[in-house]
């Protein structure tokens, strides 16, 4: 192999950033918290588009005006389209979902005196939100124990605990972000969080699929020098495959509207940090652990691996 | 090695390449704007009168409209915009009003797919409410009040069953606990024994417990039962909210059980979201009971208003409206005046029977039940929250004299005819079992369903155009048959998507832009890996075979853990985010056939069979 990159050089400096990120995104996530969507908090949102440009002031103005309280008022795509959101505490039972929707369109358009149409509405009761908040959290783990018992059956458990330690570094991260940004966490930033855990193992058990290649065939090689020829031989497809899965998200970004944004925006972050600990966290935690040539021996179903064939 | 697949396997991919194409070409005919006339009742047909009086008026309005045909139950006449559509239904429904039949009139979307499709049975996709506007609903089943209902009805049994002279048991209290079990509390050790196995015996089914520490038993539902009836009235809910649903003339409403105590009711095309409410907002239920007798004691006593009066009635309940299976309007043959026919159901009769086969001459009410939500605010941890909560409102709709037994079809009269007219309509909607209420709410205006269609299918094609272009510029020849595979992919999965009936959203065309950015991931895989072996000296064929076959292994587990996650994703999802496991789940199998297969017929074409010098990799 000739001008191999030294990845594990590094390694002590990127275990490092990465704990000091993770910390930093538990610190934040602590302090801030993230910024619970309607989804899980429950409450109302009314999409309302003007047909000429408002700011939100004045809507703010007019809805304390008209006896509304504790509403967020905000630009949702354009400075046409604007997003009001309600609390659950600030909305008296007559005046819930549609109705609330029908109330505050009737009172925009008596005061901007233009052509106003809604968009969208939406009412989450306060039980359904909660619930959701546990099935993310139960979703979350799910995800993350099945994966730890799927690849210990298939590699051995050193690369599994190696793996949920990415997958992990990588949703924190990614939820630190969101909550140090005070970004909008809805329901489909939770869909993106576990594509995120679909990506970043994706990119673990490549990584780990060619390490253990690599000590069968490498058998009188340092540990470090195999992972280290390992990333190397995989980094073409780690930058390929995050460069074309970017292209798509950024396109996603761009282009897909507002609605899906804050999901594009998951998925970008967590597929940029996914690819960085694929290289650095799940090796590092390998070598932590003294991965050696004995854990390769352990039977890992080889007969299994060879029989898997593609005809041809 | 000459690289090339047998016969029978390019000509399955070819099979299947082609199915893909067929399946997925209705989504290419895009659907006409429609207006949909049906019977309101599901029995009924629509009349061929009926459909040239509609187009008669359209024609009179000067409304262009073509392809007005019946169908099995129901007639489409089709337009050429959303305008003519919104005027032409109102018209419509003007000319049908004069109807016998009572016709619903809905917009509706026709497809246009053409008859050697559908004859396959191919069928576009179907477009979730984000996409085609609408309005969402989540009910929720008031099951704990049913529970508590059954057990007010065991203790009245049971204190029945204890006052009987055979068995004269002394209780000194009966008391329903938090946890939905009823305690029975006596006087000494001994009565408690007895009444024991009384009740045991009695009630064999149920889970009676003595208590060693005092004269005390409790009773409880066991799971199994509890389940019953849960199932019982989120069914019976499911039932009558399909009935409602056929009120609002909506095209095509889903209505299903979520949970075991929730039911989705989507409602497309709906944006009149406070008359939808209106409608299935009218939660009832039913009680019949005896009037109470002048001596009676308060204790025992409800007074419930019956319009302008007052109704004293006894607190034993008859019977529920989940007995009673049909209130209709009728006319007495022998004085022509109208009255309501009730029918109830097996056990329905009996009760009915039994409570007034000694009570000829007396009165028996029929208390109407709504439910209604209000937010209650509360204090939790310092915050103030509301909460909604369920109240409920009780009212007498009738109060009629008993003129001899009654069974299972009984009938009401002595009414003017508005009056039956409301009387029927009330006993049919409180012919339920359980009282819900809308946890949850969503309404998508149509011009923003538009606009997510025509933004989602904008960026699919920009990012798949992106990919096409790298992957030829990194892999030329190789990136070539890779962007083959990803296009007969993206085929793939709209043929499984429509064939499936799978729903498309929004987050279901994000998971299919990714798909397209993480299909090229097999592909890079084994292309990195051919550069490898060509690297390691490997000559051109034998490198091409061996760069497949090492990173299968690793393709199958990556995909099987992607897998893995969305159907995870999938099973703790709610509706939108549905969508986007199943286009991903789907995404990853095809992906899987068309990058791994796929790739390697259109690889084995161009290089296979012949002596090749070096590879455009």
């Amino acid at each position: 192999m000739l001008n191999e990159i030294d990845f594990m050089g590094g390694r002590k400096v990127a275990a490092a950033l990465s704990i000091c990120f993770v910390l930093g995104s538990l610190v934040s996530l602590a302090l801030n918290q993230l910024e619970w969507g309607l989804d899980f908090t429950g409450g109302t949102l009314v999409e309302v588009s003007f047909q000429n440009p408002v700011t939100p002031e004045k809507i703010r103005n007019t809805l304390s005006e008209e006896g509304f309280a504790g509403h967020v008022v905000q630009y949702f795509g354009s400075d046409r389209e604007i997003l009001i959101r309600i609390p659950p505490q600030a909305i008296s039972s007559e005046m819930r979902g549609a109705k609330l929707g029908d109330k505050i369109l009737s009172v925009l358009k008596i005061s901007f005196e233009q052509d106003i149409s809604l968009r969208r509405s939406e009412f989450v009761g306060p039980a359904v939100g909660k619930e959701l908040t546990n099935q993310g959290g139960i979703g979350l783990l799910t995800a993350l124990g099945v994966v730890l018992l799927y690849v210990a059956f298939r590699f051995q458990l050193k690369f599994a605990i190696g793996a949920v330690i990415a997958l992990f570094h990588d949703v924190t991260i990614t939820l630190g972000i969101f909550s140090m940004f005070r970004w909008d966490f809805d329901l489909t930033v939770l869909a993106a969080l576990l594509a995120v855990i679909g990506y970043s193992l994706n990119d673990s058990i490549v990584v780990s699929d060619r390490i253990r290649e690599n000590f069968r065939m490498m058998r009188k090689k340092k540990p470090l020098i195999i992972i280290n020829t390992s990333l190397n031989q995989t980094l073409g497809r780690t930058l390929v495959t995050s460069f074309t899965t970017l292209l798509v998200l950024f396109t996603l970004l761009l282009l897909g509207g507002e609605l899906i944004s804050g999901f594009a925006v998951g998925l970008i972050i967590g597929v940029i940090v996914g690819t960085y600990s694929s290289i650095y966290v799940a090796t590092n935690v390998l070598l932590l652990m003294n991965l050696s040539q004995e854990d390769m021996m352990v039977p890992v179903r080889e007969g299994a691996d060879q029989s898997d064939q593609l005809g041809g | 090695m000459i690289n090339r697949y047998p016969l029978w396997k390019n000509f399955l991919i070819a099979v299947l390449t082609l199915l893909g194409f067929i399946y997925a070409l209705p989504n290419l005919y895009p659907p006409d704007y429609a207006v949909q006339i049906s019977n309101r009742n599901a029995d009924g047909n629509v009349s061929e009168e009926a459909l040239i009086a509609a187009t008669a008026r359209l024609s009179k309005e000067g409304i262009e409209y073509f392809g007005a045909a019946l169908g099995p139950n129901s007639g489409l006449i089709r337009f050429n915009d959303d305008q003519d559509q919104l005027k032409a239904r109102d018209f419509v429904q003007l000319a049908l009003f004069d109807f016998e039949e009572d016709y619903v009139v809905a917009l509706n979307s026709a497809p246009t797919t053409p008859d050697w499709l559908s004859g396959l049975g191919a069928v576009p996709m179907k477009y979730g409410l984000d996409l085609r506007g609408g309005v969402h609903f989540l009910m929720e089943v008031d099951t704990e009040s049913v529970i508590l209902e059954r057990l007010k009805g065991l203790e009245q049994e049971i204190k029945q069953l204890f006052r009987d002279p055979d068995n004269r048991i002394r209780y000194t209290g009966f008391v329903i606990t938090d946890n939905k079990t009823l305690q029975i509390s006596f006087g000494q050790e001994s009565v408690e024994s007895k009444a024991l196995s009384l009740v045991r015996s009695k009630y064999p089914t149920y889970l009676v417990n003595g208590n060693p520490a005092a004269p005390e038993m409790t009773i409880e539902l066991d799971l199994a039962q509890i389940r019953e009836i849960e199932d019982f009235a989120v069914q019976q809910n499911v039932v009558a909210i399909r009935n409602r649903v056929n009120e609002l003339g909506v095209a095509e409403p889903l209505v299903q059980r979520l949970g075991r105590s929730r039911i989705v009711v989507d409602l497309p095309g709906v944006q009149d979201t406070a008359r939808a409410k209106n409608i299935l907002g009218k939660v009832a239920t039913l009680e019949f009971r005896m009037e109470a007798s002048a001596e009676a004691r308060n204790s025992s006593t409800d007074i419930y208003d019956y319009g302008d009066l007052e109704a004293r009635l006894e607190k034993k309940v008859i019977l529920r409206g989940d007995r009673v299976l049909d209130a209709q309007i009728g006319f007495d043959p022998e004085s022509n005046l109208p009255q309501v026919n009730i029918r109830l159901d097996g056990s329905g009769g009996e009760l009915m029977h039994r409570a007034t086969r000694y009570n000829v001459g007396r009165r028996m009410a029929v208390v109407f039940i709504e439910t209604k939500t209000r937010d209650r605010l509360v204090f939790e941890n310092g915050i103030e929250q509301l909460v909604s909560e369920p109240y409920v409102t009780k009212k007498v709709i009738s109060l009629a004299t008993v003129q001899s037994a009654l069974g299972v079809n009984f009938r009401i009269t002595g009414l003017q005819s508005g009056e039956a007219r409301e009387l029927a309509l009330l006993l049919r909607a409180g012919a339920l079992a359980a009282d819900m209420f809308i946890a949850e709410e969503r309404t998508v205006g149509a011009s923003l369903g538009e606009e997510n269609i025509k933004l989602g299918a904008f960026s699919v094609m920009v990012g798949l155009g992106l990919v096409v272009l790298f992957m030829l510029f990194r892999y030329k020849v190789f990136g070539f048959a890779a962007n083959l595979a990803l296009g007969v992919n993206l085929v793939l999965i709209v043929a499984v998507m429509s064939s499936l009936s799978a729903t498309l959203t929004l987050p279901g065309i994000a998971g299919i832009v990714l798909t397209v950015g993480m299909a090229v991931d097999a592909n890079v895989l084994i292309f990195s890996r051919i550069k490898e072996e060509l690297a390691s000296g490997l000559p051109p064929q034998q490198a091409i075979h061996t760069g497949f076959e090492r990173a299968f292994v690793t393709i199958l587990d990556a995909n099987i853990t992607t897998l893995i996650v969305a159907v995870i994703l999938y099973s703790i999802g709610t509706g939108p985010v549905k969508g986007f496991a199943v286009t991903l789940s789907i995404g990853i199998l095809t992906s899987m056939f068309t990058a791994i297969m796929g790739t390697r017929s259109i690889i084995n074409v161009i290089y296979g069979g012949r002596s090749v010098k070096g590879l455009a990799i």
